[in-house]
């Protein structure tokens, strides 16, 4: 029983530090302030290195990297705040495409994602369905070999620099709705389609995406017609894999240190040496060792084969909700000073910790809310009854 | 090996069998027999000084074990002690009765002022031995236990013992990096024992909370009530996680060993104080009763970690490691 990171982690890190130390540039970080956490040359570059391929499971044929690796991988690109996000997506729609896609969406979409040449969006909310993603209004009807589709999707981030979407949709009202569904990879380019973006409290861009009577080749369908929830459930099992986001708290506290020491109370003194300062400092320290423990042991099981469920919603739980913590803390502590944002030529650090603090409650809410969480702790890990249909 | 122990901790650590200790100081001398005879004292002592020789790693699963079942026997003491003895060499017969479990071995872990007594000892009401840190050293007291415990929350065999007579063991930088080391594997191994004190009281809340009815339905039905599990689940899972990764560092001497351990003894504190609360308070007023369970790991949760002192003291110390010192 080994609860370290194994030796050969520790080298691939030093590959992963040398890689970003050549590829990520303060540019980069600060062009996401346009609110797209995407930057074409990183994505290529990660993608030239093997690693988006690499992050695809072996039996699915990708590159099937060792899941101990991929955790540092994700770990080092959060710590270095790098553009990242549609890496994640990336392997999540290659792997299901894999898994479930024929002829034309293996041959045609999945090399090209893999290469970082093209980009995916995931189009699973809706205005009217969030967590419960099974309730998905968005109607395709079959026309002899085609699709027609109608309907709306809702946080479909990515959507205004990807090519793809992928698509749940509803091909049957009549059934129990997790048995009525359909995937679609929809070229975004296709006639119909409209994207419009959703501002966010944490300047952070998403869309909301319009389909009006979008035609659609029976090929580009994923998986089995009404039998779109097997597929919805894949995509979960490999966001797992690939989720990250375990380390949001670092550059937050290194920022919180940083103005600890600058700064000067009205009596001369610095906050470094305020005791409540160095407390709440600590703990953050003690939350981030915990959310590695976490990722370093969901990285350890699956590279053993085995698959992991619930630790991962634990994980995110933890990482999100002590990551809002810790924002909350820090902006505290600076007083109004906190409140300064990046405009601001005075701004601590480029507003960073503000930043984060407007940043941080999407975390909890995204790729599976806080509650839905604890919902799957409850019955998944304690076996409580089941409290909702 | 953990299964045969959490076997014996099932059987002769009841809640009945801790209640029975309770009514004493704390301590089950049967039971201190039945792991002494199964190689538990000395268990992660060298197989050189007649130990069991497995690392700090497999003690830790048994302390899990040990932790579940709140067991009245001072394990995690006597075993980092006896560690301790045969790190600073010497004193073949002490080690020798130490490692069999004949003598029970203990460690203040305050420092203790020449001539002087140390207060509230962990396991000081029944430990043999007495190891403490004076100055630049460590001496080692041996003597007759009180066998009375002042009287405590967590009704933990804690007891002020005169260390004047107490021999110097070690001495200048030696000392400092076994004592240190001592600590550090306290720290970790408790921070284990949390652990399974948590799990043990989880799966307490799980049981009540689906068996118990109210409003026509399972009080576990109800989401506020699991939502509140389900935090303490997490976070006792990230400590139980934590714990483990901290023993591994403490035991392959890790230069992040001691400050792991610290931040693992902390979370898993206060998330087995979180887990137990919540467990009680789903109980309703039988949680609050002597005859249910939680009120045992409720009250343990609170003791073990103050055993070592104040956290904000711990806290403190963390804080000197990786901020640098205050200003004065």
């Amino acid at each position: 029983m080994d609860f370290t990171m194994p030796a050969r982690a520790e080298d691939f890190r030093a590959e992963v530090q040398q890689f970003l130390a050549e590829h990520l540039t303060g540019e980069m970080i600060a062009a996401t302030r346009d609110g797209t956490i995407h930057s074409p040359a990183l994505h290529r570059a990660i993608a030239d290195r093997g690693w988006l391929s690499g992050a695809v499971p072996a039996e699915l044929g990708g590159g099937g990297m060792d899941p101990v690796e991929l955790c540092v991988l994700l770990e080092e690109l959060q710590l270095h705040q790098a553009p990242a996000d549609a890496l994640g997506v990336a392997v999540v729609a290659v792997s299901m495409i894999l898994e479930h896609g024929r002829d034309h969406l293996r041959g045609t979409v999945a090399p090209r994602l893999m290469s970082g040449e093209v980009l995916a969006c995931l189009g699973y909310s809706e205005p009217e369905s969030g967590s419960d993603v099974a309730a998905a209004r968005t109607r395709a009807v079959r026309d002899g070999d085609r699709w027609v589709i109608n309907g709306s999707k809702m946080w479909t981030t990515l959507a205004h620099v990807a090519d793809y979407v992928l698509l749940l949709t509803r091909t049957d009202p009549e059934v129990p709705k997790h048995r009525g569904l359909t995937f679609f990879v929809v070229p975004l380019d296709t006639a119909g389609i409209e994207i419009q973006a959703v501002e966010t409290m944490g300047n952070e861009r998403s869309n909301a995406t319009f389909y009006d009577d979008v035609v659609l080749g029976d090929e580009w369908r994923l998986g089995e017609v009404n039998d779109g929830w097997t597929v919805m459930k894949t995509a979960l099992k490999y966001e797992r894999g690939i989720a990250g986001g375990q380390f949001p708290s670092p550059p937050v506290i290194e920022a919180a240190v940083d103005w600890a020491r600058r700064a000067r109370r009205a009596d001369g003194s610095r906050p470094i040496d305020d005791d409540e300062v160095r407390n709440k400092l600590v703990r953050a320290m003690i939350d981030v060792e915990v959310c590695r423990s976490f990722a370093y042991h969901t990285a350890a099981l699956a590279s053993e084969g085995t698959m992991f469920g619930v630790e991962g919603s634990m994980t995110k739980l933890f990482a999100s909700e002590s990551y809002k913590k810790h924002c909350a803390w820090f902006l505290d502590m600076m007083g109004a000073e906190g409140l300064l944002t990046h405009d601001d030529p005075g701004a601590h650090m480029d507003g960073l910790i503000e930043e984060h603090f407007r940043h941080a409650p999407v975390t909890a809410i995204y790729g599976g809310t806080s509650e839905i969480n604890r919902n799957l702790v409850a019955e998944g890990w304690l076996g409580l009854p089941r409290s909702r249909s | 090996m953990a299964e045969a122990f959490g076997d014996l901790f099932a059987r002769e650590a009841t809640p009945e069998a801790v209640r029975a200790a309770e009514a004493g100081c704390g301590f089950d001398p049967d039971l201190w027999g039945k792991l002494a005879a199964a190689g538990a004292p000395g268990m992660a002592v060298g197989v050189a000084d007649g130990g069991g020789g497995a690392s700090l790693v497999d003690l830790a699963v048994v302390v899990h074990e040990w932790g579940r079942r709140i067991a009245p026997v001072p394990l995690v003491e006597h075993a980092v002690c006896a560690r301790l003895l045969t790190s600073v060499g010497g004193q073949r017969d002490l080690v020798t009765a130490v490692t069999s479990g004949e003598l029970i071995a203990t460690l203040a872990p305050g420092p203790v002022e020449p001539g002087g007594t140390a207060l509230l000892v962990p396991a000081g009401a029944v430990a043999d031995v007495v190891a403490a840190r004076r100055g630049d050293d460590i001496v080692v007291a041996r003597g007759r236990p009180p066998g009375a415990a002042r009287p405590n929350t967590a009704d933990l065999p804690l007891a002020d013992r005169d260390l004047s007579g107490a021999e110097t063991v070690a001495s200048g930088a030696a000392a400092a990096s076994v004592w240190d080391r001592a600590l550090a594997e306290w720290k970790a191994l408790m921070a284990v024992a949390y652990a399974g004190l948590a799990g043990e009281v989880l799966s307490m809340g799980v049981a009540y909370t689906k068996q118990r009815h109210q409003f026509g339905v399972p009080v576990g039905s109800f989401q506020a009530v699991q939502h509140g599990l389900a935090d303490a689940a997490t976070r006792s899972e990230g400590a139980r996680l934590l714990a483990f990764r901290a023993v591994s560092a403490v035991d392959a001497g890790r230069a992040d060993g001691a400050r792991l351990a610290s931040m693992a003894l902390l979370f898993g504190a206060e998330s087995a104080r979180f887990a137990a609360d919540r467990v009680l308070q789903y109980h309703g007023g039988y949680g609050y009763s002597a005859e249910y369970d939680v009120q045992l790991y409720y009250r343990r949760a609170a003791g073990w970690l103050l055993q070592l002192g104040e956290p904000a003291a711990e806290i403190a110390k963390l804080a000197d490691a990786d901020l640098g010192p205050k200003a004065v």
